[in-house]
C-alpha cells in the first residue's frame, strides 16, 4: 500500500467511526433535543483542542449475536483537550451506539482516560448518556462499572472530577457521578435513578413519570445529587467552563490567579442588612458587595437554599464561600444544608481553596422530621469538615450567631484563623426571646403583667448579650469591623495566610459522620 | 439587588423570623404517632392470605395476613393482644404503602 492509499484507508476507517451509530440513530438523538457525543466534546473544549484516544477499540463479546455487531468506538469517545488553555481529560458516552450501553471495552476506554488524568494531574470530565449495562456482556459490564467506581474513589481529592448528565444515567451507572465532585444536569434531558418508573410500578405499584422521579429539577432541587442545573446543553457547557477557571488542576496546585477587579458599585454593603434581626435579606448580595467584579459562582443554588455555597475571587484568587441564607428558612442548619456545606468545605480543603464563612444563623431547624432524619449526624458533618480543614479559614459574623449554629459556622473554636464581627453581630447562646423566656421564667410567670415583664426582660437580654462584645472580651473574635472594611480585612487575611501550613495528627484517614 | 417578597413567619426559639419556605420543607409529611391497633402496609404489595376473621381474638405475635412484596411473602403479625375489629382487604388485593389492612381493638 502506498502512503497515499494507507492515508485514504485511515480516513475511511475514521469516517466510519466518527459517524457513530449511523444517520438514523444520530437523527433520533437530535430529535430528542440532544447534541451528539462529539458535538458535546467540541462545545466544551477550546476549538480544535480535542485529541481522541482509542478510536479503534472494539468489543470482544460473542454471546447473543454480539460477534456480528460492530460498535464504533464501543459507544464512548475519550481523549484530552483544553478549556481556556487549561488541560483536561474527557469522555463522552455515545447514545447513538447501542444506546451508549457499557460493555467491558467501553469501560476500559473510560478507566484508561481516568488513569491518564490521575498520572498527569489534570481534571476529568465525564459526559453520561447511556441506557446502562450492556446486558449481552453479562458480568463483564458489571466489572466495568466497578473498575470505574474504584478509580473515581481513588481520584477523589487528587484531581477534580466533573460529571455531566446528558441523557439517561440509571441503575449502577449513577454511582460514578455520585462519587465525583460536581454533577451537571440539563432540564428535560438528564434522568437519574437507581430503579426506573417501570420497575417501581411492577414491584411497588407506585406510578410516577421519569421526569418526576429523577429529572434534572428533582436532582437539583430535592435530592441534591446535582450541583448545577441548566435549561439547555449550551448553558450547561458555559457553566462547566466557568467552574474550571475557579479550581486547580490537582491537589498539589492552587487555582489560577486572575487579574484583580474591585466589586461593582451596585451593591451598597451598608444598606443590605435590615436592622431588625428577624428580617431577611439575600446573603448573596453581601458576597457580591465584597468579591472581585461582584462575580459569585453559586453551587447547588436550588438545593437546601438556606445555605449558600460557591466560588468567587479576592484579588484574583479563588475563595470558597459558605453563607447562611436568612432569606430561606431563616438560614437555619438542617439535614440538607449541613450535608451541602460539609461536602463543599471538604472539596475546598482538598484543593487548597481558602474558605470564607459569612454567619447569620438562628440555630438548627427544630422538628420531628429533622431529628428522625438524623440532623445530629448530618449536622456533625459541618463540625467535622471545618475542624478538619487546614486551608486558611476566615469567618465574618454579620448578625445572628446563636447556640450550636455559632459553633458550627467556622467559629474560633473549630480552628478559624480569622474571626471578624460586624457591630450588628449577636453572639449568644440563643435569641433574646427564647433566652428571656427560660432565664426569667419564674419572674415572668409571677408578674401581674407577664407580657410587659417579658418584653422588658427580652430588651434587657438584648442590650446585654445581643452584641459582639461579650465574645470579643473573651478573644473569640479578633476584631469588630465596619461592614465597609469587610473586603479589606478578607484581602489582608488571605495575604497573611498565604503560607499557612498546618499538619494533622498522623492517621490513615478520619472517620467523618457520613 | 433581589426583591424580597413571599415571606412567611417561621419560629425558632420563640423568635418569629420572616423568611421563605422552600419546596422540600413545604412537602414534608406531618408526623403521626404509631398506633398499634392500626395495621397498615409497610410496603406496597399484594395480599396473599388472610389468617383471621372479624371478631376473632388474637395474641401478640399471631399471624394476621401475608403481604407479598418484592417477591417476598411477609407474615404480618399482631403487635398486641386484641380483637380483630375489621378486615379492610381481600386476598389478591393490591395495596399501596400505608394502606389500612386490619383494624384491631383492645
Amino acid at each position: 500500500m502506498s502512503i497515499f492509499q494507507s492515508l485514504v484507508d485511515l480516513f475511511k476507517r475514521k469516517e466510519k467511526i466518527e459517524a457513530g451509530g449511523g444517520e438514523k440513530a444520530v437523527k433520533k438523538q437530535i430529535e430528542m433535543g440532544k447534541l451528539t457525543a462529539r458535538q458535546r466534546i467540541q462545545s466544551i473544549l477550546d476549538p480544535n483542542s480535542f485529541y481522541e484516544y482509542d478510536m479503534f477499540v472494539e468489543h470482544k463479546a460473542e454471546d447473543f449475536g454480539m460477534d456480528k455487531k460492530f460498535l464504533p468506538g464501543d459507544g464512548v469517545i475519550t481523549g484530552t483537550g483544553t478549556i481556556f488553555g487549561f488541560p483536561v481529560c474527557i469522555f463522552a458516552q455515545d447514545f447513538t451506539v447501542a444506546g451508549g450501553s457499557l460493555g467491558i471495552a467501553h469501560a476500559r476506554k473510560i478507566t484508561k482516560i481516568m488513569d491518564h488524568a490521575m498520572k498527569l494531574g489534570i481534571p476529568l470530565i465525564g459526559i453520561n448518556d447511556s441506557g446502562g449495562a450492556r446486558i449481552q456482556e453479562g458480568v463483564n459490564s458489571l466489572a466495568g462499572y466497578g473498575e470505574i467506581f474504584f478509580r473515581n474513589t481513588r481520584a477523589s481529592g487528587v484531581i477534580p472530577q466533573i460529571s455531566v448528565i446528558l441523557g439517561p444515567c440509571a441503575g449502577g451507572a449513577v454511582y460514578s457521578p455520585a462519587l465525583t465532585d460536581f454533577v451537571f444536569v440539563v432540564d428535560k434531558i438528564s434522568k437519574m435513578f437507581i430503579t426506573g418508573p417501570e420497575v417501581i410500578k411492577t414491584v411497588l405499584g407506585e406510578e410516577i413519570s421519569m421526569e418526576e422521579l429523577g429529572g434534572a429539577r428533582v436532582q437539583a432541587e430535592i435530592s441534591g445529587n446535582a450541583h448545577f442545573f441548566a435549561e439547555s446543553e449550551q448553558e450547561c457547557f458555559e457553566q462547566i467552563k466557568k467552574l474550571v477557571t475557579f479550581i486547580p488542576w490537582n491537589n498539589r496546585k492552587k487555582a489560577d490567579v486572575f487579574p484583580p477587579k474591585p466589586p461593582k458599585p451596585d451593591f451598597d454593603i451598608t444598606k443590605i442588612i435590615p436592622a431588625e434581626s428577624t428580617q431577611p435579606y439575600d446573603v448573596r448580595d453581601i458576597i457580591r458587595a465584597i468579591c472581585d467584579d461582584s462575580d459569585f459562582f453559586e453551587i447547588q443554588e436550588h438545593f437546601a437554599a438556606n445555605i449558600v455555597i460557591g466560588f468567587c475571587r479576592f484579588n484574583g484568587e479563588t475563595v470558597g464561600i459558605i453563607g447562611n441564607q436568612p432569606l430561606v428558612l431563616a438560614g437555619v442548619l438542617d439535614v440538607d444544608s449541613s450535608d451541602k456545606a460539609a461536602r463543599f468545605i471538604r472539596f475546598c480543603d482538598a484543593f487548597n481553596i481558602p474558605l470564607l464563612t459569612l454567619v447569620d444563623i438562628p440555630g438548627y431547624l427544630p422538628g420531628i422530621d429533622q431529628e428522625h432524619s438524623g440532623v445530629i449526624r448530618h449536622g456533625a458533618k459541618v463540625l467535622y469538615a471545618y475542624s478538619e480543614a487546614t486551608v486558611p479559614k476566615i469567618t465574618v459574623i454579620l448578625r445572628k450567631a446563636y447556640g450550636g449554629g455559632y459553633i458550627a459556622m467556622c467559629s474560633r473554636h473549630l480552628g478559624s484563623d480569622f474571626v471578624f464581627a460586624w457591630p450588628t453581630a449577636e453572639i449568644a447562646v440563643m435569641g433574646p426571646e427564647g433566652a428571656a423566656n427560660i432565664i426569667f421564667r419564674q419572674e415572668i410567670a409571677e408578674a401581674q403583667n407577664p407580657d410587659e415583664v417579658r418584653k422588658q426582660k427580652v430588651e434587657e437580654y438584648k442590650q446585654k448579650f445581643a452584641n459582639p462584645y461579650r465574645a470579643a472580651a473573651n478573644g473569640y473574635i479578633d476584631a469588630v469591623i465596619s461592614p465597609l472594611e469587610t473586603r479589606e480585612f478578607v484581602l489582608h487575611s488571605l495575604l497573611i495566610a498565604k503560607n499557612k501550613k498546618e499538619d494533622m495528627p498522623y492517621k490513615k484517614h478520619g472517620i467523618p459522620p457520613f | 439587588m433581589n426583591d424580597i417578597n413571599n415571606l412567611n413567619e417561621f419560629i425558632i426559639d420563640d423568635t418569629v423570623y420572616k423568611t421563605r419556605i422552600n419546596k422540600k420543607y413545604s412537602l414534608k409529611k406531618q408526623y403521626k404517632p404509631k398506633d398499634n391497633s392500626i395495621i397498615s402496609a409497610f410496603i406496597p404489595g399484594t395480599i396473599r392470605k388472610i389468617y383471621v376473621s372479624e371478631g376473632q381474638k388474637v395474641n401478640r405475635g399471631d399471624k394476621l395476613l401475608v403481604l407479598e412484596a418484592m417477591k417476598m411473602k411477609n407474615d404480618i403479625v399482631s403487635p398486641i393482644n386484641a380483637k380483630v375489629k375489621s378486615i379492610n382487604v381481600k386476598v389478591d388485593e393490591v395495596v399501596t404503602k400505608n394502606q389500612l389492612l386490619i383494624e384491631l381493638e383492645t
